[in-house]
């Protein structure tokens, strides 16, 4: 075995072998799963759909690459932050965006710290996908 | 001359007299969202959102019934339902569900009778209007014209 967790990266190719980025949207409710694969398809994002922190996990581990991670605060079996920090461990570098409705700083300061890119508030728009996904670009 | 007319109506009930604050601009960012490879998308997360405020609602109900109410999770049920109600513009009941977070944080079981029951009202309320909404669009295509998207502003 290695001595160090495997780096795994974000992929950016698809089969097609044009650029195309993957996110992943982890949410215990459908419908902000269903709201935010609208908002990332409507960018041209190829999007997947995790309904809990531990499922994320799993598709990471099971080989799946992903760009970006939207991923809820408050699930059951695995919250966020607890995926967030089992991800990094992982060495999964992808860029991961917390997302919640509480707007407290200590719910944002317990998501930093796991490790999270980015905070945003629920409900997201189209406005603030845009920026998101503008600054992957610069980035 | 019929699809103008009902388009005044769409307009009307949306956003006009009728609307009394009803929906609000995140509700325009669904229509926008909505296209020819997902033409049912507003009415699938409508749905969705009525199934999901459905199950918090009865939920609610029952801790509320409790002889020792946990407000912690009376708290957890309202912040979700506050959270899919903003996601769709269901503005007044996502305002509904501010006063009865406060409720919440006073352990004011009073407060949170009173705010379950406005939930309630405000969500069938919503609904009601929404269903409007949907059978104009049906009417509106049906007679050849096309759905009002609302501008963002």
């Amino acid at each position: 075995m290695g001595s160090g967790p495997e780096k795994i990266k974000g992929s950016t190719s698809a089969s097609s072998g044009k650029n195309v980025l993957r996110a992943l949207v982890v949410d215990d409710s459908k419908f902000h799963r269903v709201l935010q694969t609208a908002l990332l398809r409507f960018f041209k994002v190829e999007t997947t759909a995790a309904e809990n922190g531990k499922e994320a996990v799993d598709l990471f581990r099971s080989g799946s690459n992903f760009d970006i991670v939207l991923m809820d605060k408050e699930m059951p079996v695995m919250d966020g932050p607890e995926a967030t920090r089992t991800l990094r461990s992982m060495g999964v570098d992808a860029k991961i965006v917390g997302i919640t409705a509480n707007a407290s700083s200590e719910s944002k300061a317990e998501f930093m710290e796991a490790g999270i890119d980015d905070f945003l508030l629920k409900p997201l728009t189209a406005d603030n996908v845009a920026s998101l996904l503008e600054n992957m670009g610069k980035n | 001359m019929e699809v103008s007319r009902l388009q005044r109506r769409f307009f009307k009930i949306f956003g006009g007299v009728d609307g009394k604050g009803f929906l609000d601009a995140q509700f325009t960012e669904l229509q926008h969202l909505q296209d020819e490879n997902n033409p049912n998308f507003v009415s699938e997360v409508v749905s969705l959102f009525f199934e999901d405020s459905e199950r918090l609602l009865n939920e609610l109900s029952r801790t509320l019934d409790q002889q020792i109410v946990d407000f912690r999770k009376v708290d957890a049920h309202v912040h979700q339902l506050k959270g899919s109600s903003a996601s769709i513009g269901a503005q007044r009941v996502k305002n509904v569900c501010l006063a009865f977070r406060s409720c919440c944080d006073e352990n004011n079981l009073e407060g949170c009778l009173g705010c379950l029951q406005q939930v309630r009202q405000e969500c069938y309320l919503v609904k009601n209007k929404l269903d409007a909404l949907f059978r104009l669009e049906q009417q509106i295509l049906a007679a050849g014209g096309a759905v009002p998207i609302m501008s963002k502003d």
